[in-house]
């Protein structure tokens, strides 16, 4: 991980250093694509593969095509297959709100969990559970949507009170004034109901245990939806990050983009935390691994981040399940042990640059 | 009151004929009481606002007292403390509502002095040791001996101290070769915070249902089922720490004007500095050790007591007790308004913070626009 870190400082730290575009990038990009979807489903088999029941790889593999009701298959396809499914989806919403976040904010350090969204829509989740007695996934589902566009409104608002642009490290402050709200917002609910505590104390460190199927068909017309506003805004958020002024003379509508890609965030941050709970740094790290790998051009950024991150997330679940065994350690905590090392290394640099 | 606040200011002094103006600023506020050959500078407005703070306090302690599932008359609490009430009064005052009051005085003080301290010496108002992580690291080493180790009072004290004061050293690290001023620290601690809280997610979620609970409750900061050997612990750290933080507080306001004219002035200020962030570092441990990490207290107290008392430097008397007073209200609050529910004072101290931060990101945007 630390070689990692310093190679995308260094990297951007000298935007000159962009690689020019040259005959072949394309394509070298695309086979790099490639590379990255083998390694999300080399990790997909990984996660479907190893948990707290030991199953030989030829079983599992067997299981896997044949589901013959077996107590291995029963395992692999009721509790690992979701698992790994809900992974998927999760990390790509993550990573895609994150670069939608960056290329938006024109900020290194936007990111969903460290800007208070991710709080914003697990609090409209407790609202839903604890008051309005909302019980499925696709009830309170709506009430993290509600919650992720209230606190990202929220904490915009504060970030760039003063007219100025809103600076990096203002909007983490301001993300970390909305947090501390939440938080104790959360924890005053969840206290006075402890019937929802037991429920919500996997919950709310961010968690892909226990999810059935349901869970995924219901939060997957949502992400989808999200994924496509995302991509197809990848041209004008390259024209955006040459400024607003500079975006509008190369005839993007900034207002129509702004807020296709504030609906793209919500959707996805709301529906990945409705389905996993608050999972912070996925959505930070990933768009900066794939700006070092693809440079500055947003549709790239865009279609790497929405690979690589559910590589990274489905990856961090299984090194919580072999670290924790016999129990599991959930993977938002794993995440925040990964990615806050790269946060602290970005905040190091001599200047936070805008992107 | 004849003080010197109320003189009018000196004429201003006519220009020289070289064009030069003879300043005489006011160095010293206040009225100066002389006898023979002592005099001791009195501040009526800090006198004033300390005077209201203690008042404030005697109430907020009586209301607690003699208020709650068990009402009590003014005389039988006061009979109860004299140790001349044997029956019930007697256990609920000295049992149960005491060592709970006694602890939020202390633990508000503690953290009121501690961030007083740190936002000095960061010169910042947001760096306060729960905003950059200091709390957190504490809770961390507090809740590594809890969990693991089911230690003693003193043992969590001192796993509280290690997390802070490594937290401390892991911060000063980050901030190698970019001073300690400046947002940026605050970003840097806020980036430590999360990581320790992912720590302190992943302690209790080691631990059985019946213990997370209780973690949990403590993790947002808690005075409920606070005895003696709570009380004991913190006033013992109060008792120890906060007269080297008066004493070298004076220093402080010294350094606070640069650390060119401090050493002009003969402070020492890299051991100054050093002796006081330890001072600070442990004041906010200890108060954790025994409390959890409450938020707010050690961000807005200073805020509050300097804005009352219209002091040049970190006024740490008035800090404290405003601290001692905003924790021991809010635990009231918190007791009283959701009764019978036991809500930790934390999320109430938890929500008033935000908020306050809010105000303070605001309030601070206004400024740089002006």
């Amino acid at each position: 991980m630390p070689v990692e870190i310093r190679a995308v400082s260094d990297a951007e730290a000298a935007p000159a250093a962009l690689p020019a575009p040259r005959r072949g990038a394309t394509a070298l990009r695309g086979a790099g694509l490639l590379v990255v979807l083998a390694a999300l489903v080399l990790v997909g088999l990984l996660s479907v593969w190893t948990g707290t029941r030991g199953i030989a790889f030829s079983a599992t593999w067997s299981a896997l095509w044949n589901p013959d009701g077996s107590e291995t298959s029963v395992i692999i396809h009721d509790y690992r297959i979701p698992r790994t499914l809900l992974g998927l989806l999760v990390g790509a919403a993550l990573g895609l709100s994150g670069a939608l976040m960056q290329a938006l904010t024109r900020n290194p350090l936007a990111e969903p969990g460290l800007l208070g969204i991710s709080l914003g829509s697990s609090a409209g989740v407790v609202v839903a559970i604890a008051f309005l007695g909302v019980g499925s996934v696709l009830g309170y589902v709506w009430f993290a949507f509600l919650g992720a566009a209230l606190a990202s409104a929220v904490v915009h608002l504060l970030g760039s009170a003063g007219r100025q642009l809103a600076t990096p490290d203002r909007l983490v402050v301001a993300g970390a004034a909305v947090t501390a709200v939440l938080y104790a917002f959360n924890s005053a609910v969840l206290l006075l109901n402890p019937r929802a505590f037991d429920q919500f104390r996997f919950w709310t460190v961010g968690s892909l245990a226990g999810r059935y199927l349901d869970v995924v068909y219901v939060v997957l017309p949502f992400v989808a939806t999200g994924l496509v506003i995302a991509l197809l805004l990848g041209p004008s958020l390259n024209a955006l990050a040459l400024g607003d002024q500079m975006g509008r003379a190369l005839g993007v509508n900034v207002h129509r983009t702004r807020i296709l890609g504030a609906v793209g965030v919500m959707l996805l941050c709301g529906a990945a935390t409705a389905a996993a709970g608050p999972i912070a740094f996925v959505g930070l790290v990933v768009p900066h691994l794939a700006r070092f790998v693809v440079g500055p051009d947003q549709r790239w950024v865009l279609a790497y981040s929405m690979l690589l991150a559910p590589v990274l997330l489905i990856g961090a679940d299984v090194l919580g399940r072999v670290m924790g065994a016999p129990g599991e350690v959930q993977v938002g905590i794993v995440t925040a042990f990964l990615g806050a090392p790269v946060f602290l290394a970005l905040c190091r640099r001599r200047k936070l640059v805008m992107l | 009151m004849s003080t010197a606040h109320d003189t009018p200011p000196a004429p201003p002094a006519p220009a020289t004929a070289a064009g030069r103006r003879v300043h005489r600023p006011r160095v010293i506020t206040g009225t100066v009481l002389r006898a023979g050959g002592l005099s001791v500078r009195v501040r009526g407005r800090a006198l004033v606002v300390t005077a209201a703070a203690l008042a404030a306090l005697v109430a907020v302690a009586l209301v607690s007292l003699t208020t709650g599932d068990y009402e009590l008359s003014v005389g039988e609490v006061v009979r109860a403390l004299a140790g001349q009430d044997s029956g019930g009064a007697d256990f609920i005052v000295n049992t149960l509502r005491l060592p709970r009051l006694l602890t939020a005085l202390a633990v508000g003080a503690a953290l009121a002095v501690s961030g007083a301290l740190l936002t000095s010496l960061t010169g910042n108002a947001l760096g306060s040791p729960d905003v950059i992580g200091f709390t957190n690291g504490s809770a961390v080493g507090a809740l590594t001996v809890i969990i693991l180790m089911h230690g003693s009072m003193t043992q969590i004290a001192a796993g509280a101290l290690v997390g802070g004061l490594a937290t401390a050293a892991a911060v000063h690290l980050l901030m190698l070769g970019r001073g300690l001023h400046g947002f940026r620290l605050i970003v840097t601690g806020i980036g430590v915070s999360a990581l320790l809280l992912a720590v302190n997610s992943y302690l209790i979620t080691r631990a059985t249902f019946q213990e997370a609970l209780e973690a949990q409750a403590w993790l947002i900061g808690s005075l409920g089922n606070r005895g003696w050997i709570h009380a004991q612990a913190i006033l013992l750290a109060c008792a120890v720490l906060l007269p080297p933080a008066f004493v070298l507080s004076r220093r402080l306001s010294m350094v606070e004007m640069g650390d060119l004219t401090a050493t002009a002035l003969g402070v020492d200020v890299t051991r100054t500095r050093a002796t006081l962030l330890v001072v600070s570092v442990a004041l906010a441990a200890f108060a954790t050790a025994v409390t959890g990490p409450i938020w707010f207290i050690a961000l807005a107290a200073p805020q509050l007591a300097r804005r009352l008392t219209r002091t040049a430097g970190p006024a740490l008397l008035p800090a404290a007790l405003t601290g001692a007073l905003l924790l021991a209200g809010s635990d009231l609050a918190a007791q009283r308004l959701f009764a019978p529910a036991l809500l930790p004072v934390g999320t109430a101290t938890g929500t008033i913070g935000g908020l306050y931060l809010i105000w303070l990101l605001i309030t601070e945007s206004r400024k740089s626009r002006a």
